[in-house]
């Protein structure tokens, strides 16, 4: 199989390039098609996101191949070869694999095991199947990938960390009440990034989700999509002593949460846990707050900290992903060399040698006179013919099996001998190498 | 016999506690889960230690002190791998691993023969009011650790600077509630085994109450830990401050039981 990848991303080019070579998923058909009909490539994909822009293909010649992909990239955005070569990064055959398999799991991502790359990649094959340029090889690549994609979410813990503000502040949440379900959250002012962070906290079980905003039009408004209660600002003090989590962001250039105040809340309310979440700037709640024994404030630079420190954590994850990958490759490659090409052998075999054997017993039901030697004779002889005649098919299937042709060997030696193969006999093939 | 499958238990703890240091240092899930196994296995030959030296007592291996740290040790890890199925505080077999292996240790320095116990104090009374006051104690140690982990715990959260062990602790509200449970289990266990050590005392002496170092040392941890709860129900102490509260009571209490049983030889001196 000669696979291979070429492409930039995040990490060998700047923006500028990148923008120059995207291609827009609406109009994508137009350079896969040119990929398999102008290029002489066998199967081709497109991945383009804002970090990468990457061409997968089978070619029957590797080097042949890598070359007329980076005539592609030249010739379709009009770019000098000897502009693009220097950022551009190839991997061929089983490498290729790897990266793709890296990719799809969000290893080679600029935030490192984020999920929506599995769905970009998802989507580039689902352009190449709709554009006919997706073939046997491209499609079991793909389904690998999304498959390594899962086991590497569900054994390692890399998805797991928060990387944008609005989940680390989710996550904070946890760390300090544990289960969220029947906490009670309070937006002081109604920011679009206040918004984001009391919608990921009501999906993580907070119950109820009062709004004060200075115009009390728009925390009404607010509270519509959350199912919230809308109160006067000069009022939410008050409501202080009932509030767990309490995210500020309005645009007074005071404090207008202060220790005193917070002091007397802790009080009423029994020396709970308070969560206080201050992502205006200017700061909207008195640092000093922070020293109240089971208060616990972060503002928008603490967040981003804990931003980067979740990151740094992801990336102890991303070793036991490589292996990961690693064992999927070798899989990978075991199953696609001769998944295809074991049952076919076996359902060739199995035909030609029932025929002998009808016509076997055919033959010697008009001898019944033939002494058990020459009945062996006759057994042996058949015998041989088939496996004469078969010989040199099945050495070469097994050869070519190896290669970009085989699948087309096994296609037509299965509608030659109208071999039809269970899915039982295939289930045992891919058991039998997935181990 | 039992002194084979106390160097074993002694041995599989430290592998144990090494394990839980990796896991606290690496944070990679298959160390915890090795260590759990590790401190199973310990746990499984500190079993039939206690049961060995038993059948060659023939009465609750408690009577030295060596014995009695053997078997603190023991009901504290078995109390964990008890708290281990209902609530699942994983981490907290970092601290009790190290402890039991400190008391283990601890324990392979003193003598370890049998002591006869004078006729006078054999009664049935001994093994009740001794399970009692080490699972009492125990609980009392799991609070502790529990606390220990709150207050790594807070002030990673206030500091603001997430890491190490950050990732791997649970949440604050679990430990104080966990904290909170075993108060809760340790006070009337601790009560229980000043009243039964009293009618102990009663039948063994004649006299309920003596004023010994020992009496007196567990009332004071007593009222410690009464302190303790009432402030947690009545004033809403918890977190933080119920969290040091609760090492100091332990503190205290781990303080007399090793002072008079150094004093004493043992079994609270009632043995000379």
């Amino acid at each position: 199989m000669n696979l291979v990848i070429v492409g930039l991303n995040h990490k060998t080019s700047p923006i500028e390039i990148r923008e120059k070579l995207s291609f827009p998923s609406a109009t994508i058909g137009e350079p896969l098609s040119k990929l398999t009909s102008h290029y002489g490539l066998t199967e081709a994909v497109i991945l383009s996101t804002c970090n990468r822009v990457e061409v997968l293909a089978i070619t029957s010649d590797i080097e042949k191949g890598t070359w007329q992909i980076k005539k592609f990239l030249s010739d379709y955005h009009s770019i000098p070869l000897e502009k693009l070569d220097e950022h551009l990064y190839v991997h061929q055959a089983e490498d290729a694999v790897k990266h793709l398999f890296r990719v799809a799991a969000g290893l080679d991502s600029m935030v490192m095991g984020e999920p929506q790359i599995l769905g970009q990649v998802k989507d580039s094959y689902g352009y190449a199947v709709q554009s006919n340029t997706a073939g046997i090889i491209v499609n079991k690549l793909y389904h690998k990938a999304f498959q390594v994609a899962k086991r590497v979410r569900t054994e390692t813990k890399i998805g797991e960390s928060a990387v944008s503000i609005s989940f680390a502040a989710v996550e904070l949440a946890r760390k300090i009440f544990g289960n969220l379900t029947g906490k009670n959250c309070m937006l002081v002012g109604a920011g679009e990034m206040a918004e984001l962070a009391a919608r990921h906290l009501q999906s993580n079980g907070v119950r109820e989700i009062m709004v004060a905003n200075r115009t009390y039009e728009k925390a009404v408004e607010l509270v519509k999509c959350f199912c919230g209660t809308a109160i006067m600002f000069r009022e939410f003090p008050h409501y202080l002593k009932n509030v767990d989590i309490v995210i500020a962001s309005t645009a007074s250039p005071n404090f207008i949460i202060k220790p005193e105040q917070i002091h007397d809340v802790m009080k009423e309310r029994r020396h709970k846990p308070m969560f206080f979440i201050d992502i205006s700037v200017p700061r909207n709640i008195d640092p000093e707050i922070n020293n109240i024994d089971n208060c616990y404030l972060y503002d928008v630079d603490d967040l981003q900290g804990v931003v980067v420190a979740n990151l740094h954590e992801r990336q102890k994850e991303a070793e036991q992903a490589e292996t990961i990958i690693i064992d999927e490759i070798e899989k990978f490659y075991r199953w696609i060399k001769s998944l295809d090409v074991v049952p076919t052998i076996i359902a060739l075999r199995q035909t030609c040698d029932a025929v002998r054997k009808a016509e076997l017993a055919k033959a010697l039901a008009s001898f019944p006179n033939l002494t058990e030697k020459e009945q062996k004779v006759l057994d042996a002889m058949t015998s041989a013919i088939v496996n004469k005649i078969l010989h040199h098919p099945v050495t070469h299937l097994k050869k070519e099996s190896n290669k970009i042709e085989g699948d087309l060997y096994i296609d037509t030696i299965r509608k030659l001998f109208d071999l039809t193969i269970d899915d039982e006999a295939v289930k045992k093939a891919a058991q039998s190498n997935d181990d | 016999m039992s002194e084979i499958f106390f160097y074993i238990t002694t041995a599989v703890y430290l592998v144990a506690t090494l394990l839980y240091s990796a896991y606290l240092f690496a944070r990679k899930d298959r160390l915890l889960t090795i260590a759990q196994v590790a401190i199973s296995t310990g746990f499984a030959f500190h079993t039939a230690t206690i049961a060995s030296r038993w059948l060659a007592s023939g009465r609750t291996p408690v009577t030295s002190f060596h014995d009695s740290l053997t078997f603190f040790s023991w009901i504290t890890v078995a109390l964990f791998l008890l708290l281990l199925i209902k609530y699942k505080p994983k981490v907290l077999g970092a601290f009790v691993s190290p402890f039991a292996l400190l008391l283990l240790i601890t324990a392979s320095l003193l003598p370890k023969q049998i002591v006869p116990l004078s006729p006078v104090l054999e009664s049935y009374w001994l093994p009740v009011h001794v399970i009692l006051a080490f699972l009492g104690n125990a609980f009392f140690a799991l609070a502790f650790f529990l606390g220990i982990m709150y207050i790594i715990q807070d002030r990673y959260l206030k500091s603001r600077k997430l890491k190490g062990m950050y990732f791997v602790l649970p949440s604050l509200e679990t430990l104080d509630e966990l904290n909170y449970k075993c108060l809760q289990y340790g006070f009337p266990l601790l009560t229980a085994a000043i009243i039964t050590g009293a009618i102990w005392s009663e039948y063994a002496m004649g006299s309920y109450w003596e004023w010994k170092h020992r009496q007196v040392w567990s009332l004071i941890t007593w009222f410690l830990y009464a302190a303790l709860l009432h402030g947690r129900l009545t004033a809403g102490w918890r977190g933080r401050k119920a969290a040091i509260l609760s090492a100091v009571a332990f503190l205290s209490l781990i303080g007399s039981f090793f002072i008079i049983n150094i004093l004493s030889g043992g079994a609270h001196g009632l043995l000379r």
